[in-house]
């Protein structure tokens, strides 16, 4: 799962999750990094509904990881203050699905503040946030809504599929000089109460790394398909690519990792090779990363042997009954289905 | 100059796991003490009413003072029932999400007066804008628990047809509007609801529940100034149960000042209220309202209590407070204070009240059977998945009708 181009430091054989990935990833750079420091609900004494703050509290003290009121909009728009004071906060975003009560402190102040300073103000801050479904939760806590970040100029946009790429990508978006979203899916977190897809529990080294944002990652080689998942939707590419090699076809799979920016390349190269493309996606079908990743292909003139395809919701709210939510989310069968029929048409 | 000395304040809750809860900072103010102004009283005679605290029923279950709403006793037995079947039912219910029944679930133990004193207050065909933890406004407006279970279930009854996660309610017949995932929002929606009842002249008013952590968000501010603005005729709650999740009151602005203190800034009356004191929250709730629907415009209410529980099913406490705080919370518990009230009165007894809870805990059990037997989340009919396309929109577009066919429903 991990991309052992990026891995500076010796690897070892822990086990994390990203859940863990994530605090760890923090603690470190808030001990290397005064300047850090983590506010949001819930992330105090609870160390965070999704964990992505345990221990912290303890560790750096209420000042640094600081439980705030619940207003989004204040919180949100108070980092953009801290971090044009020089400071750099990572704030949480408890679910995606809240976007919508402090959407003005992210795409106008935040994504907007270098451009409309002129450059002489940037917003280096980090905005995490659980995304998706697949646990029983409805349409207003089941959202990955990745598109609707990946549209906006300013924001760089994130999603780790595994622990190894959670703690260095988390790094590297505390690290730089712009506004990052960070989403975590929520079966990918390793929560007790949620499940988990235990090979996004992976080792990952002790020590400073970090996987550059807008580098995408090839999971496994392949000749015949090209699978584009994010998050969630990687490992049922994986899933479907282990079925497909016993059905006799070659699928790569890739990772985005950032879909913000987009590494188009790595997607382009992978499809010259195999000629087909198959993209996963855990959003909205339509204006989604899938019609995103499909033109990217089609506008370099790649020759496709077959037409390209995306698999994603349906334009409708993600329903709350595991039996209606099952036909919403993809899942392996889908994508092997999907993949299926574009190689053998 | 002055020297800075400017520094960070970050609340800090009074004792946290491990240690022995304390509530001496929490003053308790003796019953019947404060005065109950006039209906039509203006606003700004009664500021201190914000930092005061409203009770009716003192430590030996007497009523007393102008606040006493001198209810009947029929009236008191359907506050106390709705009280305890509101109690039995969230047991039930999250007996049953224990057993995989469902997946998600919210209690609104020791907080049931808040929800019940309102309903019986409020007339039928007001508008209640609640929060999920005001299932008892359902219950006191007797809407039938079955409904209440087929849509925690996501059975083949549930009326939300299977979409909405457990406890989301909305029944239109019942006056009680959707709830969304969103916090705060509910109280824009009920400013707008009541602004169009005043422009009709409708007798109907609105209220709106919202818990103390949820008013940092910026819908609780624009729906004060709107109702001030245009005085819609609306009864604003705020819950103060003490916690929001895992934070204290403090957090959300609770160490400065109090919470019905909000609204003197926008110039409406506010009030603070025991919100364990069945008989008071009924009586301040009724005073809003008359003054609402004789053209006096908003009131806020905050109802002071405690969250006895967890959040919700998800939660665990014991991560972030004493196990045995809920021990020691000082304005004690609705149902028993109403109780004592009542036997103190000759109008109650153990016996009735021991057979009462047998009751309902029967009328429960008989509506989870018959809920059950139209399907739980785990087993059971259910509602077809082909549905979860209709009421997108009110027409399908051929995009939906599209994808419908693409998922083979
Ligand atoms: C906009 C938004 N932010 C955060 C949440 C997550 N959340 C759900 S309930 C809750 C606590 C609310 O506490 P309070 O308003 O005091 O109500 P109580 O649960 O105590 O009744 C939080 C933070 C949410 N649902 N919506
Ligand atoms: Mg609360």
């Amino acid at each position: 799962m991990s991309s052992p181009e990026t891995i500076t430091a010796p690897r070892s054989a822990r086990r994390l999750t990203i859940a863990r990935a994530i605090s760890e990833a923090i603690g470190q750079e808030m001990e290397r990094d005064p300047a850090v420091l983590v506010m949001g609900e819930d992330i105090g004494k609870l160390g965070g509904v999704f964990g992505t703050t345990t221990g912290l509290l303890e560790k750096f003290g209420a000042e640094r990881v600081r439980d705030t009121p619940i207003s989004e909009t204040a919180f949100i728009g108070a980092a953009v203050g801290l971090a044009a004071s020089g400071m750099r906060p990572i704030v949480e975003l408890m679910f995606v699905d809240f976007f919508g009560v402090c959407m003005d402190a992210i795409y106008n102040l935040a994504a907007k503040q270098s451009y409309f300073s002129g450059g002489q103000v940037t917003c280096p801050m980090v905005l995490m946030t659980s995304v998706g479904g697949g646990y029983g939760d409805a349409g207003q806590h089941s959202q990955t809504l990745y598109a609707t970040f990946g549209h906006l100029p300013g924001l760089k946009v994130v999603i780790p599929s595994n622990a190894h790429d959670a703690k260095g990508l988390m790094l590297a978006a505390i690290r730089d000089p712009n506004p990052v979203i960070f989403m975590y899916h929520k079966a990918l977190q390793g929560m007790g109460w949620l499940g988990t897809v235990q090979r996004s529990i992976t080792d990952a080294p002790e020590g400073d790394y970090v996987v550059p944002l807008g580098k995408a990652a090839i999971v496994r080689e392949g000749s015949d398909i090209t699978l584009v998942g994010l998050g969630l939707s990687v490992h049922h590419a994986l899933d479907a690519a282990a079925r497909l090699e016993k059905q006799g076809h070659s699928a790569e799979v890739i990772d985005l990792r950032s879909i913000a920016p987009l590494d188009r390349e790595t997607v382009r190269a992978s499809v010259r090779k195999t000629g087909r493309l198959l993209v996963v996606d855990d959003d909205y079908m339509s204006y989604g990363v899938g019609a995103e990743i499909i033109a990217s292909v089609c506008e370099a003139g790649i020759p496709l042997r077959a037409a390209p395809r995306r698999i994603a919701h349906p334009d409708i709210p993600v329903p709350f009954t595991p039996v209606m939510e099952h036909f919403v989310l993809p899942d392996a069968d889908k994508v092997a289905a999907a993949a299926l029929t574009i190689l053998e048409p | 100059m002055l020297k800075n000395s400017s520094r960070l304040h970050i609340p800090e809750p009074g004792c946290r796991p491990g240690e022995t809860p304390d509530m001496s900072h929490i003053t308790v103010p003796p019953a019947g003490e404060v005065r109950r102004p006039a209906e039509d009283v203006d606003p700004a005679e009664i500021r201190d009413l914000a930092w005061a605290l409203i009770r009716v029923l003192d430590d030996g279950g007497n009523p007393v003072g102008d606040w006493n709403p001198g209810l009947s006793a029929d009236a008191l037995e359907k506050g106390l029932r709705a009280m305890m079947l509101t109690r039995a039912y969230d047991a039930r219910m999250v007996r049953v999400q224990r057993q995989g029944k469902t997946s998600f679930y919210m209690k609104s133990t020791g907080e049931e007066a808040v929800a019940v004193a309102a309903a019986l207050a409020l007339e039928y065909g007001d508008m209640c804008f609640p929060t999920y933890r005001q299932q008892g406004l359902l219950v006191a407006r007797d809407w039938p628990l079955v409904d209440m279970m087929n849509q925690v279930y996501s059975n083949s009854r549930d009326r939300l047809k299977g979409r909405q996660m457990p406890v989301f309610y909305s029944s239109r017949e019942a006056g009680f509007f959707s709830i969304s995932g969103n916090l705060g929002t509910q109280y824009s929606q009920a400013v707008g609801w009541a602004m169009a009842s005043a422009a009709d002249s409708d007798s109907r008013i609105a209220a709106a529940w919202i818990g103390e952590g949820a008013t940092a968000e910026g819908d609780f501010h624009h729906a004060l100034t709107f109702a001030s603005v245009y005085q819609a005729p609306v009864v604003l709650n705020i819950v103060n149960n003490q916690w929001a999740i895992s934070s204290f009151s403090g957090i959300a602005g609770g160490e400065r000042t109090t919470f019905a203190s909000r609204g003197l800034g926008y110039g409406i009356p506010s009030l603070r209220v025991d919100g364990n004191d069945f008989l008071a929250v009924y009586a301040v709730t009724r005073w809003a309202a008359n003054r609402a629907r004789s053209g006096l415009g908003p009131t806020v209410i905050e109802l002071f209590t405690y969250r006895a529980e967890g959040h919700s099913t998800s939660d665990d406490p014991s991560k972030y407070r004493p196990g045995t705080e809920a021990a020691v919370w000082p304005l004690g518990d609705p149902i028993e204070r109403l109780k004592a009230h009542m036997i103190g009165a000759g109008l109650w007894s153990e016996d009735q009240h021991a057979a009462l809870e047998r009751e309902l805990e029967e009328v429960v059990r008989a509506a989870g059977k018959e809920s059950e037997s139209y399907g739980t989340l785990k087993e059971g009919a259910r509602i077809p998945a082909s549905t979860m396309f209709d009421d997108v929109y009110k027409e399908m577009p051929p995009h939906l009708v599209e994808q419908r066919k693409q998922a083979g429903l």
